[in-house]
């Protein structure tokens, strides 16, 4: 997280006393328990699993919890192919998460089809056509530390948040790039 | 544990001319017979103490589409049909059987053999879903893999993928 000085630019709260701090302690508390929902649908539900797992930890991040319930979650790591006869159901799970909520697209099959896209008749083409995806990590699957990556790139997101302007969430999607 | 010829001799006395064609020289020895037979065909398999098939593999279907026979006369033309295949095993004498029947692309009916063998029940739900075979007499013939209200039937091979599906796009352009 960046120190708090230079963290805030925002014209409305630029001004209040101690709000910089504030803003950046409650981020901080909000990106390190980032409760994911366990959405595993095909393969790289695996790597989900082996990021879970003891090697690669995602406890240590405060993602540990993967909760069962789209009530209590508030990421949503959409991992493995999306059918269309799937899709319905993916679209009430998201709209089931109270807000702030985030998306991850983990895996080709859920960013634009995967392997799947040419002549596969049944498979959702991205599952950024049903709900909105915060970031997008490409691989099929990809690596546990990718999938690390793309939480970091979640936790970055809620750091540019502010407890004033709460409706304002940061949607622009970013591309995890190694460059 | 009976050969191949014993297992369609047997058939073939009870059925005489419905057997249309036994291949025993393709890698999987078959007999192709006339769908009108195909209960009959199961509970014979089934109970006939020689035979003993208590287990049903596999029901698959295959599409042709029609085609003429090429210049040169090396590839012959082409029945325009949907194969039903079946694949029967006996854990009692430890032998297999597999037979066909060819069903006509227009209007795909045979019987089902779900009373003989229950797992007949998914395979031929599979089979109507993908490929619009229409098994007469199944309790619940409904699509089972692609979604309830999928129009076209997909494995077929003159089948188009549709563009769109409840107004998400479907296609790459």
């Amino acid at each position: 997280m960046a120190a708090p000085e230079n963290l805030n630019p925002d014209p409305l709260t630029k001004n209040i006393l101690f709000m910089n701090s504030v803003d950046y302690l409650i981020n901080l508390t909000r990106a390190n328990s980032v409760w994911p929902l366990t959405f595993g649908l095909a393969c790289c539900a695996i790597e989900m699993m082996a990021t879970g797992a003891a090697k690669y930890d995602i406890d240590r991040f405060g993602s540990g919890p993967f909760r069962a319930t789209p009530r209590q979650a508030d990421l949503m790591i959409v991992a493995g192919t999306v059918t269309h006869k799937m899709a319905p159901r993916v679209k009430r799970l998201y709209d089931q998460m109270p807000e702030p909520k985030y998306v991850i697209a983990m895996g080709g099959c859920v960013i634009r089809g995967g392997p799947y896209v040419k002549y596969g008749y049944h498979v959702l083409k991205g599952v950024d056509l049903i709900v909105p995806v915060d970031v997008y990590i490409p691989g099929c699957p990809p690596r546990p530390e990718a999938l690390l990556e793309g939480l970091f790139k979640v936790q970055k997101l809620m750091e540019k948040e502010r407890i004033l302007d709460r409706t304002r969430k940061l949607t622009k999607p970013e591309v995890y790039s190694p460059v | 544990m009976a050969t191949h010829e014993e297992i369609f001799k047997t058939l073939k006395e009870k059925f005489g001319d419905r057997i249309v064609e036994e291949r025993l020289d393709a890698i999987d020895p078959f007999i192709v017979f006339h769908p009108s037979i195909v209960q009959d065909l199961a509970f014979f398999c089934r109970d006939e103490e020689k035979l003993r098939f208590d287990l049903l593999s596999l029901v698959s279907t295959v599409d042709y589409l029609p085609q003429a026979a090429s210049a040169d006369g090396k590839t012959p033309a082409v029945a325009g049909r949907i194969e039903v295949v079946y694949i029967l095993d006996s854990t009692v004498h430890k032998h297999r059987l597999i037979a066909k029947a060819c069903l006509d692309r227009e209007r795909p009916h045979l019987k089902t053999v779900e009373n003989v063998w229950r797992a007949a029940d998914w395979h031929e739900r599979e089979a109507f879903d993908l490929m619009g075979v229409v098994f007469e007499g199944h309790h619940n013939l409904v699509r089972i893999l692609c979604a309830e209200d999928w129009e076209g039937h997909p494995l077929r091979k003159d089948y188009v993928i549709p563009d769109t599906y409840h107004g998400i796009k479907n296609v790459i352009y």
